[in-house]
């Protein structure tokens, strides 16, 4: 039997990320994917002849650019097309839209509220400032704030010199930006509902909280600390879909001749001997052996779902059990025989249609589709972010035809009376295309083929827990030193030789790459190998 | 017109809240020359004593004492000054309806709701309390500077990660995990039966907008899990003569510390001679110089209305407006004629509070509700009748039930209280009925005060319990206002001491007695001068 140095359990982009990583540093790595395409969540799949769904995640931004440049991504087929603009629709014919050029955006905000305009300028700078400060500890290990280690206290001086830094005011808006809800932030600059309805969504997009649940500021800046070509905040789309990343960065790590990737291999079991990771098991009985072990999959899914030759500790457990990783999104997947027309939208050379297109009128709007989440509903009245990618990339749909893609906030991930099933799933699709029908008419007519989740599909699919999109909420409590959970957030198991590098890690979720990144540093470390390159 | 001379006081106080009280005590201990200046006919501020029903006592809002820091209690010799009290540590009762409870602090009747959580639960109120007061000893000092060049600031940054540490790695390590988490997932991670979930959430959202889901909530447990009472951590306490005793018991301290305190002195507005506060304007036109103005009053009044925003940069105002100061939380006072029969059999009655509450869910339910202004058809509540330990606080053989009410919208989305409030007593009268049976028949006098009445009858912006949200973005030192949470707000010579700066409200002593050590070490170097 052939042995490997590293075994990744579950080719997502992390678990690709890592092995591309370990094996440019000369490591001989497995990757075993329990479906028979890689990608997890950046999937692109054709689902109806002629059209390329990005089934899961559906746009980009996040993806570290140390890893794009690293991995030289773009030699590997990688193409990013920024788009330049999003609206918000309302179904009474007005709507907000939004610009990347500054003049055009300021009119748009203007023809709303000449007071909004005017703090448009103070809190984009506000954002700015706070991405600027977060993005230098996306590739960096969080320090153990309780360890009294030379090298721990170190580590923690280090990562604290950002911090004081930014000087005594700053240090006090951070504080209460990453504390306070984004309700209470936008209330503080803005007055109109359109606008802050605009603005909010990022705050909640795969979030089990509501926009002024506290907290929910930190969400936004998660979503907008990506960049697309050094334009921070900017928004993307990986031409071919969201699998060309995950293909892309399969190819980079098969270039090195060291990695071999084989799906339909689902890992069952962590061999373990004498408190020291030997190597794994699949569903069909055969083993692979490897000293490290690196698990892709989310922290509860690892913890319980794993079977471990050696038992872990129930206190462990309890905790794996007690992770938080709601399911609160669901999406619609759809295919165009053309293009829906947005109540007063112009479709011509307008930028803001090329890019997110959300339904999302007040502030008081989302917080109310999260009070039936609470409860076990899907919001009768859903936040939608909606993307029609096939307006820049013609290679998703026939000429004339497109590709959309909705993603819906917020869908429980069991019902208040009882689990999913296939008309419940229908009945929670009729509820989104009803909605969508209301904001552009003769939209249904359009439709040529969809395809509906809920959370229970995005589970049993690709295997997230509960269809959370992040492998965890992004609440305080889990961010950080305390992601997944206090003591193993520095990317090592609960045994020797065992590595996480999925989301559920700092610095979370989102197709960036980070959390691969920083687990193959601290493998390298512990293999006395140098630093990824 | 210059105040000048021996007529000019050092320090002159804007209401004698029991913070205000507090901090003339303390100045007055330092020999400075203090007169507190107090709108009402007596002191107190939102737990001033009164008789909402002629012959039967309240206390304003507050009804039970816990976190009055045992430091204050002990330099200010409050036992001396007649701080009693009647009891000292209260069971909690759950009440599951028509007479029927829960004690959450009797092991077996908690064995055979839970055998799992009859165990857990003396655990876990260890564990909390150790968190509650491994912060504790923060709440007696001024929040430091996030001034990292500043040698103090660093110091007592790093003295607080230590205070932290000493707790132990692991305790450490929870503590820094649950701190920002929301109650929900605490108690449904800890416990299983419903009652002892929603008992537990119930206290972690009492006088806050929030509820059990929101983050920030198990902040604000262990914030009311600081208290103690004679050395016993986490206690309840009710004192001999109602909360209001205690506020005489302060105001004793004050004048024995040789302050000057007058009732029925509204201050209108704050002095300013070149930048700087040099007295107060009462309403009548009278002037009184001092040194500094020490406001009790809650940062909205102190900061835009006595002070006035012409003295204060947009930036300040702008922070100030957006303070969250909107109460939720409504005050019931039942006059009894006689104790129903339903209140007679329970053990160690008068040791006791009532938890009214629907379950976690419920709970939720009614958060909502309140979000969006209207009001929830089922309110938590928590219940005390204080004249079962301390039969002085109503006619003979007659009682008080006092009831803290949890979701009370400040405004209503549609009509006011004028219109609701009667119908909202009913209401609550009634499903206090439907778990204490007899009770409806029994009273002869009730008062609601909705937090719009509590900012009209107490003087307290927003009728918020806390002058403003205890939510990690609105505490420590980025209370009331980042960069001013050390009591000195933007014009020298003026400070707050109320419970909107650090670290909150409750009766705890601490932001008068912090703001007090700040303004008599400016006084003693003529900082502000």
């Amino acid at each position: 039997m052939k042995r490997y140095d590293a075994i990744v359990v579950g080719a997502g982009h992390n678990g690709l990320v890592a092995a591309a990583y370990m094996a440019r540093a000369g490591l001989e790595v497995l990757v075993l994917e329990r479906r028979h395409l890689i990608g997890g969540a950046a999937v692109s799949e054709e689902l109806f002849p002629g059209f390329t769904y990005s089934t899961c995640s559906y746009v980009c931004s996040l993806l570290r650019p140390e890893i794009m440049r690293g991995l030289d991504l773009p030699r590997h087929g990688l193409q990013v097309i920024p788009y330049e603009g999003s609206l918000n629709v309302l179904t009474d014919g007005d709507f907000l839209a939004s610009y990347s050029n500054h003049d055009r955006m300021r009119r748009e905000l203007m023809r709303h509220s000449r007071r909004d305009a005017e703090a448009y300028d103070r809190y984009a700078l506000e954002i700015l400032r706070q991405c600027k400060f977060i993005r230098p500890m996306l590739l960096q290990t969080p320090p153990d704030p309780t360890s009294l280690r030379p090298k721990d206290l170190m580590d923690l001086v280090k990562f604290a010199k950002p911090f004081s830094e930014l000087g005594e005011k700053r240090l006090y808006e951070t504080m209460r930006f990453w504390t306070m809800s984004i309700g209470d932030f936008l209330d503080e600059y803005f007055e109109t509902d359109v606008i802050k309805g605009h603005l909010a969504g990022s705050s909640i997009i795969g979030t089990a909280l509501g926009p002024y649940s506290p907290g929910t500021a930190y969400v936004l800046l998660h979503h907008y600390m990506g960049e697309v070509d050094g334009s921070i905040g900017a928004w993307g789309y990986a031409r071919g879909g969201m699998g060309s990343i995950s293909n892309a960065l399969a190819s980079a790590a098969q270039e090195t001749g060291r990695c071999e990737i084989r799906c339909n291999a689902e890992v069952t079991d962590i061999i373990v001997k004498n408190g020291r990771v030997k190597g794994v098991a699949l569903a069909d009985g055969s083993e692979f052996l490897a000293e490290t072990v690196v698990s892709n999959l989310d922290f509860r899914r690892t913890i319980t779902k794993l079977k471990w030759t050696e038992a872990l500790d129930d206190e462990l457990v309890r905790k794996g059990e007690n992770f938080k990783i709601r399911g609160s999104s669901g999406k619609l997947n759809i295919a165009l025989d053309g293009l829906p027309n947005f109540k007063g939208v112009a479709v011509k050379n307008n930028p803001a249609i090329s890019g997110d297109i959300h339904y999302s009128p007040s502030l008081a709007y989302i917080e109310r589709a999260y009070d039936d989440w609470k409860y076990g509903h899907w919001s009768k009245k859903p936040y939608l972010d909606i993307v029609i990618p096939s307006l820049m990339d013609p290679t998703m749909a026939p000429e004339g035809k497109h590709f959309m893609s909705v993603f819906v906030q917020y869908v429980p991930p069991t019902l208040h009376d009882g689990p999913w099933t296939p008309e419940k799933r229908d009945a929670f699709g009729e509820t989104v295309i009803s909605l969508i029908e209301d904001m552009a008419p003769g939209f249904r007519n359009l439709i040529l083929h969809k395809q509906v989740r809920s959370p229970w599909e995005i589970e049993n699919e690709v295997g997230l827990t509960e269809g959370n999109i992040f492998q965890g909420e992004l609440t305080l409590d889990q961010l950080l030193f305390n992601r997944p959970v206090p003591g193993l957030a520095q990317y090592r198991g609960p045994k020797k030789g065992f590595y996480m590098c999925g989301s559920s890690m700092h610095p979370g979720g989102g197709v960036m790459g980070a959390p691969g990144y920083n687990a193959v540093r601290e493998i390298l470390k512990d293999l006395h190998r140098g630093a990824p390159s | 017109m210059s105040a000048s001379g021996s007529d000019r006081f050092d320090v002159a106080i804007v209401g004698a809240g029991h913070n205000g009280l507090v901090a003339a005590a303390c100045l007055g201990r330092a020999g400075l020359r203090t007169i507190v200046l107090e709108a009402a006919d007596a002191v107190g501020g939102a737990a001033r004593g009164y008789e909402f029903h002629p012959g039967f006592k309240a206390s304003g809002c507050a009804q039970i004492l816990s976190l009055l820091r045992p430091e204050i209690v002990d330099a200010l010799r409050l036992g001396d000054h007649g701080l009693r009290y009647a009891a000292s540590d209260l069971a909690t009762l759950a009440l599951r309806g028509d007479g029927k409870y829960l004690s959450l602090n009797d092991p077996e009747a908690m064995a055979q709701e839970s055998p799992a959580d009859a165990a857990n639960l003396p655990d876990f109120n260890r564990r909390m309390i150790r968190y509650a007061n491994a912060l504790a000893p923060s709440l007696l000092r001024a929040p430091p500077r996030m001034d990292f060049a500043d040698r103090d600031n660093l110091w007592e940054l790093a003295r607080f990660g230590l205070r932290l540490r000493m707790l132990g790695r692991r305790d450490m390590r929870e503590l820094l995990r649950i701190i920002g988490m929301n109650a929900y997932d605490l108690v449904t991670d800890e416990f299983e039966s419903e009652t002892v979930k929603a008992s537990i959430a119930l206290d972690a959202v009492m006088g806050n907008f929030m509820g059990p889901r929101s983050p920030n909530s198990v902040y604000s447990y262990l914030y009311r899990m600081a208290g103690e009472i004679d050395g016993n951590r986490g206690a309840l306490g009710l004192p001999v003569g109602g909360i209001a005793a205690v506020m005489g018991a302060l105001e004793a301290a004050a004048r024995n510390a040789g302050a000057e305190i007058r009732t029925g002195a509204t201050v209108a507005r704050i002095l300013i001679e070149d930048e700087r506060a040099v007295g107060v304007v009462l309403d009548d036109g009278t002037e009184i110089a001092s040194r500094i103005v020490v406001s009790n009053v809650d940062p909205k009044t102190s900061l835009l209305g006595l002070l006035g925003t012409e003295h204060l940069d947009t930036e300040f105002v702008r922070r100030t407006r957006h303070f969250r100061d909107r109460g939720t939380t409504a005050k019931l006072h039942l006059a009894l004629d006689v104790l129903p029969d339903s209140l007679r059999n329970l053990p160690k009655q008068g040791q006791a509070r009532f938890l009214l509450t629907p379950d976690l869910l419920g709970i939720e339910r009614a958060f909502d509700a309140c979000k969006y202004k209207t009001v929830p058809a089922s309110l938590p509540m928590e219940i005390v009748i204080p004249t079962l330990a301390d039969p002085s606080l109503a006619p003979e053989g007659k009682h008080v039930l006092s009831a803290n009410v949890q979701y009370v919208p400040y405004a209503l989305a549609e009509g006011n209280w004028d219109g609701a409030r009667a119908k909202l007593r009913e209401q609550l009268i009634a499903s206090i009925d439907a778990q204490l049976p007899g009770i409806k028949d029994r009273v002869i006098g009730a008062e609601l005060l909705t937090p719009p009445d509590i900012e009209a009858k107490f003087r307290l912006g927003g009728g918020h319990w806390h002058q403003g949200e205890i939510s990690l973005d609105q505490i420590w030192t980025l209370r009331p206002v980042p960069g001013f949470a050390q009591y000195r707000m933007p014009v020298s010579g003026f400070y707050l001491c109320g419970a909107g700066t650090h670290p909150g409200g409750g009766i705890t002593g601490a932001p008068g007695w912090n703001a007090a050590q700040i303004a008599i070490a400016d006084l003693k170097s003529e900082r502000p001068q």
